[in-house]
């Protein structure tokens, strides 16, 4: 492994080891994970031969129950078999109150920032139910492969914001799986279609699952997929058409709406199975018992469609916010892919044709293309793909702000910006001697902090007294290759650090996280030790093998004799301790050669960065 | 440490010049992503993986500058030693204040047009143009660095932005009529 991938021909740095990796497409009905194999894309099944895995979660006395079974439990176990989890996740109870569908739970910990539901085996975050789900595919694909996964990719859709980003991120921590990357569903979806065509140009990705809808409009060029906009809904899929059906039987059946937890679940049923039907035929018969009495009735396609089609019209509003932002007309993007099992309903087909004026491409199987996208870039994060040219430069969905006088937002990095991404803000005192600052991150496209999102608070302290206005406190949002926002500020006149306190209004504490992940290993104390030694001697073994990699690459070239051989010395010290059972110690010895090699490992960036501009010739383009 | 001493034009290999060939901004864009972006380093160190980081924000900031003609035109200035981003810029040409005041009334009225998108359309397409004639002004005036061009190309900017808030309100009214429809 070098550590500047500098692909310099016949110069290949360590002998090529296949690590293995997966892609999971999480999603809120169905979940998959597919890897690469022989070079081929494909999603893994289960002992069964099953490929999908229903994403619904039955907590039992003394066990969990994942998958088809559990889903088959929902109608007798409601309050115990959670599914659309991922409707849930990074959300708090009063934006579940807003979304619409009637959720059979037993909510506790209402005040708390991350809801818990009640079950009989206690009660769960939405974190520790995506978990479950992640850690049943974790296994499946370790069971196939045969062997630990070094790392996984784990799509979300793109218009995710940054709790619930982070909060699949935790519940991969959980399920014990490194992250290499979260990538966007329509991201994964056009690295499917587009290695596999080979089609250079704008595509559109049309992405409608069971609870999200994404839209993304992206530019393939020689492997590079740039993403130029995004948009979409984090609370509008399928289910919303199951929903509305299941009320057009209400209303005809004259069932209220407070019928118990069971038959609500029991007409989503005959709701998607009507849905199910008219994919197929022009009309479908359903009959419902309740309450004693029996009805039927039928319904039309024509009938289904008026009753979907509100929630079309709000897709197609957002794809055509996306082609405006892109910065391109209708009339330039090449096709549009279709994604997610809710683009079987005919009429979303249709309406998307239309506002296209083309055939939508249907030629990958809708539930699987995410998965092998997933799949593909894990194999390439994995570095086993290493004569590839793929890359993949994505955007952030939403536009990140802070809250100015007067409950107004002030956007600090505007949506669609790609990422990674830095912006600076700078900022004051308004009293003499003020110490501390609070600042209150949003996010959202609204003129007005209760119309965003609140991701964060931030109180800054440790300001040196100053009259007013005189403090200069810069403060720095970055967006990183996930799309996570990360916060650092300083006091620029004076230099000092100020400490940044964030606290999340939406997601899990770092130490929940670590308690979570304590309660859910046996032998609490120990093992977390042991895993953590683990991971520290992985990755002292990683800054070893990276720094030695490089230096037989380059060191000749970039470094004098003195610089090697203070690197050499650095590099002894570390390779004498890593061994060690001490934390503390292998933690402070990697510090301690980053520190030492960081001059080398920018000096190469920078070297890199001008061989890759050396190829073009100044005069070529005067 | 970095380079980051450098500017925009000299991290992707191009002279300080207004007039860019966008087709090669991009491709160049595209080849430093390839060497910097992060998903080179996902089973690299975490210091390599910050490092990269860092250098893939640097080349979005300067793409992002160097692909749009206001920011590219902004740039330059403070490059010349002026600041061209904040409020101390004015216009005294009046013929430009009245065709903003009629592109401006024009936007009012598009709501009670025949065809409301057509006149919108129409109205988009004029600010356009007026765009195109102060990039046409700035390629000229920021060939040279003498103190009155660069008070005119100041002025420049400052209609540039007058021109594109006007462009983007035009779209969002577009985006509300449209999803009325």
């Amino acid at each position: 492994m070098a550590l500047l991938q500098i692909a310099e021909p016949g110069q290949s740095a360590a002998p090529h080891e296949h690590k293995l990796a997966a892609g999971i497409d999480l999603g809120t009905t169905n979940s998959l994970i597919a890897s690469v194999r022989s070079g081929e894309p494909g999603t893994l099944p289960d002992e069964n031969n099953h490929h999908i895995l229903p994403s619904v979660v039955r907590y039992l006395d003394d066990a969990v129950d994942v998958g088809a079974s559990a889903r088959d439990a929902a109608q007798y176990d409601p309050l115990n078999t959670i599914v659309s989890v991922k409707r849930l996740i990074g959300r708090d109870v009063s934006e579940l109150k807003t979304l619409g569908s009637q959720l059979p739970y037993d909510f506790v910990d209402l005040e708390k920032p991350v809801p818990r539901i009640r079950t009989v085996a206690g009660d769960v975050t939405a974190i520790e139910v995506s978990s479950e789900i992640l850690k049943v595919l974790g296994k499946r694909a370790e069971d196939t492969l045969g062997g630990e996964l070094d790392g996984v990719v784990i799509t979300v859709p793109a218009y995710f914001d940054d709790a619930q980003r982070q909060a699949t991120k935790d519940a991969a921590k959980l399920a014990g799986l490194n992250v290499f990357r979260l990538l966007n569903e329509p991201t994964a979806a056009a690295v499917s279609y587009g290695l596999d065509q080979g089609a250079d140009g704008i595509h559109a990705v049309y992405d409608l699952g069971g609870g999200t809808f994404d839209i993304s409009i992206l530019k393939l060029n020689k492997g590079v997929f740039e993403v130029l906009s995004t948009g979409g809904d984090s609370a509008l899929g399928g289910d919303d058409f199951d929903r509305v059906v299941a009320e057009w039987i209400m209303s005809q059946a004259g069932i209220r709406d407070d019928a118990d937890h069971g038959t609500l679940r029991h007409l989503m049923d005959l709701g998607r199975s009507l849905k199910e039907q008219l994919t197929e035929s022009d009309s479908a018969k359903v009959s419902i018992t309740h309450e004693g009495s029996e009805w039927s009735g039928a319904i039309t396609r024509e009938q289904f469609n008026e009753l979907v089609d509100p929630f079309i019209k709000k897709t197609l509003q957002a794809c055509r916010r996306a082609v405006r932002d892109a910065g391109i007309s209708k009339e330039e993007i090449k096709d549009v892919v279709m994604v997610g099992g809710s683009t079987r309903v005919p009429r979303v087909r249709e309406r998307v044709g239309d506002l296209f004026n083309t055939e939508p491409l249907i030629n990958i199987d809708p539930d699987k293309v995410v998965a092998m996208g997933a799949a593909i870039q894990a194999n390439v994060l994995a570095g086993n793909d290493t004569d590839g040219d793929m890359l993949l430069l994505d955007v952030n969905p939403l536009s990140l702000g802070i809250e100015t006088m007067g409950g107004l937002v002030e956007k600090i990095i505007p949506r669609n910006t790609t990422i990674p991404v830095a912006r600076a803000q700078e900022f004051t005192t308004f009293k003499d001697g003020q110490s501390a600052m609070a600042v209150h991150v949003l996010q959202g496209e609204r003129e007005l902090v209760d119309d965003c999102r609140s991701l964060a608070r931030f109180e800054l302290h440790g300001i040196p007294p100053m009259v007013a206005g005189a403090a200069r406190i810069r403060v720095t949002f970055s967006i990183d290759a996930d799309g996570l926002l990360n916060v650092s500020a300083e006091e620029t006149t004076s230099g000092v650090k100020a400490q940044v306190n964030v606290r999340p209004s939406h997601g899990l504490a770092d130490d929940e996280v670590t308690e979570m992940l304590r309660a859910s290993i046996d032998h609490a104390e120990q093992d977390v030790k042991m895993r953590q030694l683990r991971e520290e001697q992985v990755e002292a073994q990683r800054v070893i093998e990276a720094l030695k990699a490089a230096m037989s690459d380059d060191a000749d070239k970039l470094l004098n004799e003195t610089e090697q051989q203070l690197l050499l010395d650095e590099l002894q010290k570390l390779i004498d301790i890593s061994g060690s059972a001490d934390i503390k110690k292998i933690k402070d010895g990697i510090k301690a050669l980053e520190k030492a090699s960081e001059f080398y490992v920018e000096r190469r960036m920078n070297n890199s960065i001008q061989q890759a501009m050396a190829g073009h010739n100044v005069d070529e383009f005067k | 440490m970095l380079d980051f001493s450098q500017n925009y034009f000299e991290l992707f290999g191009l002279p300080a010049d207004f007039r860019v060939d966008l087709e090669e901004v991009s491709l160049r864009y595209r080849d430093l992503q390839k060497v910097v972006h992060p998903d080179k380093f996902a089973s690299a160190s975490e210091q390599q993986q910050r490092v990269a980081m860092q250098s893939a924000t640097l080349v979005n900031e300067a793409y992002e500058v160097l692909k749009d003609s206001l920011k590219r035109a902004q740039y330059l200035l403070s490059l010349k030693g002026r600041d061209a981003g904040g409020e101390n810029l004015t216009t005294t040409d009046g013929a430009f204040l009245m065709q903003q005041m009629e592109l401006r009334e024009a936007l009012d009225e598009t709501r009670n047009a025949a065809d409301p998108l057509e006149a919108l359309d129409n109205l988009l397409d004029n600010i356009k143009t007026a765009i195109n004639e102060q990039i046409a002004k700035l390629t000229i005036l920021l060939e040279t660095s003498t103190e009155e061009d660069l008070d005119a190309a100041m002025e420049s900017v400052y209609k540039m932005q007058f021109l594109k808030k006007l462009y983007s309100e035009a779209e969002s009214l577009e985006a509300e009529l449209e999803d009325m429809i």
